[in-house]
């Protein structure tokens, strides 16, 4: 892996042409990350928080895009199927689950977005100067045999990374069960502490009566 | 293709989360950020993965494991933040000041029901304040 960067390196910058002439394949990608981006800022500065939630979808899709013109096809497909299908999906109940204002809420931002804003432009500014200075002079070879088709990523994830999968099939499990202890209502469990539950009781007795009276 | 398209594009995407992660208020909208922090890594990924034409294919196999980690994070973290707001009754992030340090969080009405719903229940606090931290207080009991 690391014997063939400076080789590749070396015969990509001979017979490339520079940013002058750009590739069908890269008028694309620039202007497909134009959109991703301007929907990802859209996200980040939006005011209504289920259109936040709705630009997402927008960037997300855009990213699939992206991915499928650097010739990761599965992968594109797994985010449109896990980002776009699932996880927004999963934004949005739990917009909907806090009563999130449907309009314009005045309070998206906190009192520290200029602090951010900064922050977020010096590191903008100094990665993708530091970005375009380290790999100027580097091309993607997109011709050839399809690096991320279903057929090899099947190949390498279950010949080369069988094991990290399967424990990550255990995360999975422990996360769904983590999420359904925390979002389990409380009132469900008082059976299961009931003995517990009159020790208590008894000895915080002017507790109880306010408890009931609210519930 | 050039390798700076998707590496700038991956590091402005990083920066716009980062913006979204420091500005916003809302948890949920937080949530969001981070998973356009998420998905810019996921490019970079991508991007190199195709570059060096990696006989293993380790950035794609990372990137399909970010993915499966974020889609369990984003679970993780919304139980988390409707628990909060099933006892707050609030999900902004700068409303949550239990554990800080400063003068300010102590002088706020929040922590101060918080802190009387934990040392000696609810018949301390007068006022508005009964009601939150009844409410507080039933949540510890019946756990």
């Amino acid at each position: 892996m690391l014997h063939t960067a400076p080789s590749l390196l070396a015969s990509a910058a001979g017979d490339h042409p520079g940013f002058l002439s750009p590739s069908g394949v890269e008028i694309a990608f620039l202007l497909v990350g134009l959109a991703t981006l301007g929907a990802a800022v859209i996200t980040v500065t939006t005011r209504q928080l289920v259109h936040a939630a709705l630009w997402l979808v927008v960037a997300l899709g855009g990213l699939a895009v992206e991915y499928l013109l650097l010739t990761a096809e599965f992968i594109a497909w797994v985010q449109v199927l896990i980002y776009v299908g699932s996880i927004v999906v999963l934004l949005l109940f739990g917009l909907m689950l806090t009563r999130a204002p449907i309009g314009r809420s005045p309070d998206a931002d906190s009192g520290n977005r200029w602090v951010a804003l900064g922050v977020a432009l010096a590191s903008a500014a100094a990665l993708a100067w530091v970005v375009v200075d380290a790999f100027r002079t580097t091309w993607i070879d997109l011709d050839g045999p399809v690096q991320g088709s279903t057929a090899v990523t099947g190949a390498f994830l279950f010949r080369n990374w069988v094991l990290p999968f399967e424990a990550l099939s255990v995360l999975l499990l422990a996360a769904l069960v983590g999420a359904i202890v925390l979002s389990r209502k409380r009132d469900t469990d008082t059976s299961t502490g009931t003995s517990t539950g009159t020790g208590t009781g008894t000895t915080s007795r002017p507790g109880t009566p306010g408890k009931e009276a609210q519930r | 293709m050039h390798l700076a398209y998707p590496a700038v594009l991956a590091a402005l995407l990083f920066c716009v989360g980062l913006y979204g992660v420091l500005a916003r208020r809302n948890a949920i909208l937080v949530l969001m950020s981070v998973e356009l922090m998420l998905n810019a890594v996921n490019l970079n990924l991508v991007a190199f993965d195709v570059w060096l034409r990696d006989t293993l294919h380790s950035g794609q196999a990372l990137t399909l494991f970010t993915i499966a980690i974020a889609a369990a994070e984003i679970g993780i973290g919304l139980a988390i933040v409707l628990a909060v707001y099933r006892n707050r009754g609030t999900s902004d992030i700068d409303r949550l000041r239990d554990t800080a340090e400063t003068d300010e969080a102590e002088r706020l009405p929040d922590t101060a029901e918080a802190d009387g719903a934990e040392i000696d229940g609810a018949e301390t606090a007068p006022g508005r304040a009964d009601g939150k931290a009844g409410k507080t207080k039933k949540a510890e009991a019946t756990t």
